[in-house]
């Protein structure tokens, strides 16, 4: 009978909070990166020109794809710095936490008006 | 009784991807909670650790077959711009709200919220999923992973509420319409 995934035996070392500090930290920044963007598109019609990747869909498009490639980016570079490692999660996952927070605070239309 | 394609899209991206999302996140968020904060309980067997981790990858196709349905297979048709000197605004649901003081909040605001708000629901959840994943029991003996994977869990349930929200109110005020149509059955009179 196989163990069951992630079970503890004497030669399996405990799992380190890297990687899932990692994946976390990676969510915020995905998170902030969209709102800044949606931001940017909505304030400068250069950008606004620029992140129209799929015409029928506008902006929101370019918005996405480049936030979702920023995440996938960041995590995959984390995740290969920290996955054997202990890092200071509560401080980073506070500020993944702030982040997004943050986000959806920026993606309220009338606080984005204000900036 | 009959159906235009576009509706039926709609149909599918709100009351399909994104009204079962919704409905999981809450099931997702107890379950989580359960298994990493009461080592005792016998909810922490191997057993239902797999079907959680089972329940949040079902969860995480839910949340990217909404965003991904939802911003290129309905907003287009949401957004399309009218011809010139058109007078009836019932296939472009954007310029139907923007016509009138009364209805222009729900794209200024509601639309314009929920198209980028919506997109934190699949990025969270597949983080969730992942470090549930990989953890599984053991995320009980990481406490600030726990308590960073629960909030980024509600965060994407309130991210998918905003969303299917408005979603649901643009609907009703300016519904997405045309395309083929599909007839279910035909009426008798009685």
């Amino acid at each position: 009978m196989s163990a069951p995934h992630n079970a503890m035996t004497p030669e399996t070392p405990p799992l380190t909070n890297g990687s899932g500090t990692a994946a976390i930290f990676s969510s915020g920044v995905g998170c902030f990166v969209l709102a800044v963007l949606a931001i940017l598109g909505d304030k400068s019609a250069l950008v606004k020109g620029g992140l129209a990747f799929y015409k029928p869909t506008g902006p929101l498009s370019g918005v996405t794809t480049v936030a979702i490639l920023v995440w996938l980016f960041t995590w995959g570079i984390l995740d290969w710095r920290w996955r054997k490692k202990t890092v200071a999660a509560r401080r980073i996952s506070a500020m993944a936490v702030a982040l997004l927070a943050l986000s959806l605070i920026l993606t309220f239309p009338p606080v984005a008006d204000l900036l | 009784m009959e159906i235009t394609e576009r509706a039926l899209w709609t149909l599918i991206h709100g009351m399909g991807f994104g009204g079962l999302y919704l409905l999981a996140c809450s099931g997702a968020l107890v379950g989580l909670y359960q298994l990493a904060a009461s080592p005792t309980s016998p909810e922490s067997r191997p057993g239902h650790e797999r079907f959680l981790r089972i329940y949040l990858v079902t969860m995480v196709v839910l949340a990217w077959a909404a965003v991904l349905s939802g911003t290129y297979a309905i907003y287009p048709w949401y957004r399309a711009a009218p011809p010139p000197g058109t007078v009836d605004l019932s296939m472009f649901p954007q310029r139907l709200l923007m016509s009138s003081p009364a209805t222009i909040g729900w794209h200024s605001l509601g639309m314009e919220w929920k198209e980028h708000v919506g997109w934190f629901a699949p990025i969270s959840i597949t983080m969730v999923a992942f470090v549930f994943i990989r953890y599984g029991r053991d995320l009980r003996n990481h406490r600030q992973l726990q308590s960073a994977v629960l909030i980024f869990g509600l965060a994407s349930l309130i991210a998918a509420g905003i969303a299917g929200f408005f979603g649901a109110e643009i609907d009703r005020y300016a519904p997405v319409r045309g395309g083929n149509t599909i007839e279910f059955s035909q009426g008798e009179a009685k």
